[in-house]
């Protein structure tokens, strides 16, 4: 596994879209900074980007790269090399470019600005973890729908339709229902629906950070639990682990089964 | 070396393989024969696992290919198009398969014969369909295993790259090894195959050498042997 | 001549008499009771408290003019009995003292220090430790408080008492104390011309400072910090509030300050940070908000309804989730000129001012306010989306509620 995913890695590394990507993390965390001169709401304004954006970055450069690399995988398939180490090693050199590329393009200016003597670095940090398990989810749901659909663009179009659902319908919903049973108490539903969406649930691990002070105005004792305490912190992380495994589970399971 | 026994398989509602019993024990040239969509890649597949059967088993040397990816060492394979990693050099590709196979010479020589010395240094997205073909082929020779299975070799080649093909062909069925070849080029099945084995309709219709082929259709002409069966069968 | 003389002589063994100095320690001295000094002391008097531990308590000062001075390590241990002090008098000091376990108890306002109908007082570097109440001060005027630090460890609101509590006091200067672990900080009922400053208010576990039918008051400097329920101004008049910090107020019913029922009110300088609701606005009239900072609040300012003329310019509003939250008609209330780190437009004439005006408020703050649930939403895309198209055309907020010149960059002062 360690060997494809050394070279799916080289080869991303190499190819002009981690470029693309760098550099356009590389310019936002330079516009951000320098001609906005204001770190707390750089910080502001690039997780209002990376929740959005990383997750569909990450979805549409996995399905590029399964469906790019596809007789590649064929060529790899008929080696003595076990499929789920073709495909873990796939997706995990799609995945640490692109967490490479986040990671260095924003860093870089937030380090030339001298990061390290600010404050915001905790908040700063805790973006940029975030953004890679956004990436890391979100590489491993775009390469289960691609092993699941021949079709490329049916793959494409299910994969963006998968993005514009957890990004924007799902909050829709969610805010729906949380009106409609407004007369019943909600805290704990409110709180699993954003466990359930990878999106929402980044977004909250940011909110403890940023908007600690609004969240703290409600009352019910679940949400005090959540967000008064290291507990939503711990349980945010636990479910954004689960919400990597899952799916890469599913990678390995699907592939073993699959025909190429 | 490969035994197959009661092989099935759809993709959805198409069943393309009906029970396919294959044995092959012996060194020499196969070329396994059909219309399009017959079933020749998938039963190619099968043997490499890269298709998962309904049911059915094959056996390579004595040992299940279910579940295993082992046996592969010993069989080399030629995939029917191939489209490398754009971003790859060449040279990098060779070192790659190497690196994921185990070490081999033999990649030098080959890469005389076919004369892609030039190419190595060139990203693999920059070369032509031909080109392709021959790093593919170099991929695919320079590893020794008993086994070797070749799918549409012929695509793309120069006249004489076809013929340093053949000549590596015949190279390896000299040292004993089994090599199952696919091609629409029936001059070329021809020239090479030791036997065939024909495939309609997800069965094997035939497997036997081509004078056997001849007798049996009375066709003098291979070519027109072949399309006897196709005509029979559709008529 | 000899009357001359013996006038003299009255004269000055008066005076010595009348500015006697009487010490108390544990041993060896003329008293070792502090009661029983002040008993034998004559208005004017100056008793010194030798360094030593006194387990007095209710000690009773009763119009007499006393200045009562602790020498360092001086403590008077109440042992939970009572009053520390009780003073009824004029021209009284009391300093450099340290007071501890006061009684709790739920009929008694127990004090370290009780001081009624009491003038020209002043209280000085007292510490108070396991206080119920620290200084109730009833009825007095013209008083100092400076310098003390007072703390309790009471764990609910009944069993715990205010630290400087002033009734129906006037003109008092209160400055410099650190007060914590009460439930109120520092409270004024019907008090009036208090200048209160430089007091820093703490962990308490109802407000850093609380206002009732208070007026002209002024508080400044002061820092309040993590107190349950933030700072409380009601129904006062005149209040003047300059240079105090609020921050850290968290939760359900906290806020940096709560004004209720407030007239002609101005506030000007003063930071609020982190805090659950910055401003918790109801029925205020003619208040001028100016030059303050807001940041990282939930909310910067909660209005409700009956609010009328006030005035909010020129000040900061940096990154609170919700800058304004607003109940009610606009109310002939006014923002402009402030600064606000969410606006995005932009001046093309380069005059520092925006060209396009701000809406302060957004759609999902009343989303929020409706079932608050919904803040898990908070920065979602889809609340973005929905708050942008309120923007564009506004159904739910009220239309002219803007900031018709908004800042281009934070307003200094």
């Amino acid at each position: 596994m360690l060997k494809i995913l050394k070279y799916s890695f080289f080869d991303l590394m190499r190819s002009s879209w981690s470029y693309v990507y760098f550099a356009f993390y590389l310019l936002l965390g330079i516009v951000l900074l320098f001609l906005n001169n204001d770190l707390s709401k750089a910080v502001i304004t690039l997780m209002n980007v990376i929740i959005v954006l990383v997750p569909l970055i990450g979805t549409v450069f996995g399905v590029m790269y399964y469906y790019n690399s596809k007789e590649f995988t064929e060529l790899l398939l008929a080696q003595p090399l076990k499929r789920s180490s073709i495909f873990l090693g796939q997706y995990l050199g799609v995945a640490i470019s692109l967490s490479m590329s986040l990671i260095l393009g924003l860093g870089l200016p937030f380090i030339a600005y001298g990061l390290f003597k600010s404050s915001a670095i905790w908040d700063f940090s805790l973006l940029l973890i975030t953004g890679v398990f956004l990436t890391f989810i979100f590489c491993a749901l775009a390469f289960n729908i691609a092993l699941s659909n021949e079709n490329k663009i049916k793959g494409f179009g299910y994969a963006i339709l998968m993005w514009l659902f957890l990004a924007i319908i799902y909050d829709g919903l969610f805010l729906m229902s949380l009106i409609l049973f407004e007369d019943y108490p909600l805290d704990k539903l409110s709180l699993v629906g954003t466990m359930l969406n990878p999106i929402d649930l980044s977004r909250t691990l940011i909110l403890l950070k940023l908007d600690i002070s609004a969240l703290l105005g409600y009352t019910g004792a679940v949400f005090k639990q959540f967000f008064g305490t290291s507990f939503g912190l711990i349980i945010s992380f636990l479910m954004l682990s689960i919400w990597v495994i899952l799916p890469v589970l599913r990678i390995v399971f699907k592939s073993r089964k699959k025909d190429f | 070396m490969v035994e197959i026994t009661d092989l099935y398989k759809s993709f959805g509602k198409n069943k393309v393989l009906n029970g396919i019993n294959l044995n092959i024990n012996k060194g020499g040239i196969f070329a396994v024969l059909g219309p399009n969509g017959s079933g020749k890649t998938t039963i190619i597949k099968s043997i490499l696992g890269m298709v998962i059967p309904d049911s059915g088993s094959i056996k390579v040397f004595e040992t299940s290919v279910k579940k295993n990816s082992e046996y592969r060492h010993k069989i080399d394979y030629l995939p029917q198009i191939a489209n490398f990693p754009s971003n790859l050099k060449v040279s990098e590709l060779i070192k790659m398969i190497k690196d994921l196979r185990g070490q081999t010479n033999a990649d030098q020589d080959l890469i005389k014969t076919f004369k892609i010395e030039p190419f190595l240094n060139k990203k693999l997205g920059t070369l032509s369909g031909g080109t392709k073909q021959k790093v593919n082929i170099v991929l695919t020779f320079m590893f020794d295993s008993p086994i070797i299975i070749l799918d549409e070799p012929t695509t793309g080649l120069d006249p004489i790259s076809l013929i340093r093909l053949k000549e590596l062909i015949h190279a390896e069925r000299a040292k004993g090894k089994t090599i199952l070849i696919t091609s629409h080029i029936m001059s070329f099945v021809e020239e090479v195959a030791d036997e065939i084995v024909f495939i309609l309709e997800g069965k094997i219709y035939f497997k036997g050498s081509i004078s056997e082929l001849k007798n049996k259709t009375q066709e003098q002409d291979f070519e027109h042997a072949i399309a006897n069966i196709l005509t029979e069968n559709h008529a | 001549m000899k009357i001359y003389f013996s006038i003299i002589i009255f004269i000055i063994s008066t005076w010595l008499v009348s500015a006697g100095t009487l010490t108390i320690c544990e041993s060896g001295c003329d008293f070792k009771s502090i009661q029983k000094a002040i008993d034998q002391s004559k208005s004017g008097d100056t008793l010194y408290i030798k360094s030593g531990f006194y387990k007095e308590s209710n000690i009773v000062i009763y119009k007499k003019s006393l200045h009562i001075i602790g020498e360092e390590g001086a403590v008077i241990d109440t042992q939970y009995k009572g009053y520390g002090f009780s003073v009824e008098a004029t021209d009284i000091v009391i300093k450099n003292l340290k007071i501890k376990n006061i009684k709790v108890s739920y009929t008694k306002e127990y004090a370290a220090i009780l001081l009624f109908k009491s003038y020209d007082f002043v209280i000085e570097n007292i510490t108070v430790e396991n206080a119920f109440f620290g200084f109730l001060i009833q009825k007095s005027k013209d008083g100092k408080v400076h310098n003390n630090t007072i703390s309790g460890e009471g764990s609910a609101e009944a069993d715990s008492g205010n630290a400087i509590h002033l009734w129906h006091c006037e003109n008092v200067t209160i400055t410099n104390n650190d007060v914590r672990r009460m439930r109120d900080g520092i409270y004024l009922e019907f008090g009036s011309n208090s200048y209160i400053s430089n007091n820093y208010s703490t962990e308490n576990l109802r407000y850093g400072l609380h206002f009732m039918f208070s007026n002209d008051n002024i508080y400044e400097n002061n820092v309040f910090e993590a107190n349950g329920a933030g700072v409380a101004v009601m129904f006062s008049k005149k209040i003047k509030m300059y240079n105090n910090v609020f921050k850290k107020n968290w939760g359900t019913a906290s806020y940096g300050i709560l004004l209720k029922e407030i007239n002609d009110a101005e506030l000007k300088h003063n930071r609020f940070e982190n805090n659950t609701i910055g401003i918790n606005a109801d029925g205020t009239n003619r208040i001028t908000y100016t030059e303050n900072t807001f940041e990282n609040n939930g909310y910067a300012i909660k209005v409700h309804g009956a609010c009328y003329d006030n005035i909010y310019s020129r000040n900061n509003f940096l990154y609170n989730s919700f800058d304004l939250s607003y109940a009610g008609n606009l109310n002939s209330n006014e923002f402009e000129n402030n600064y606000w780190s969410n606006y995005t437009g932009y001046d093309l004439d380069k005059d520092g001012i925006g060209d396009v005006p701000y809406r302060p408020v957004k759609l999902f703050s009343y989303l929020v306010n409706r079932t608050p649930e919904s803040i898990v939403l908070l920065r979602s895309l889809f609340i973005d989306i929905i708050d942008f198209s309120e923007k564009v055309s506004p159904v739910f907020t009220p239309e002219n509620l803007i900031d018709n010149k908004p800042l281009m960059t934070k307003a200094t002062w």
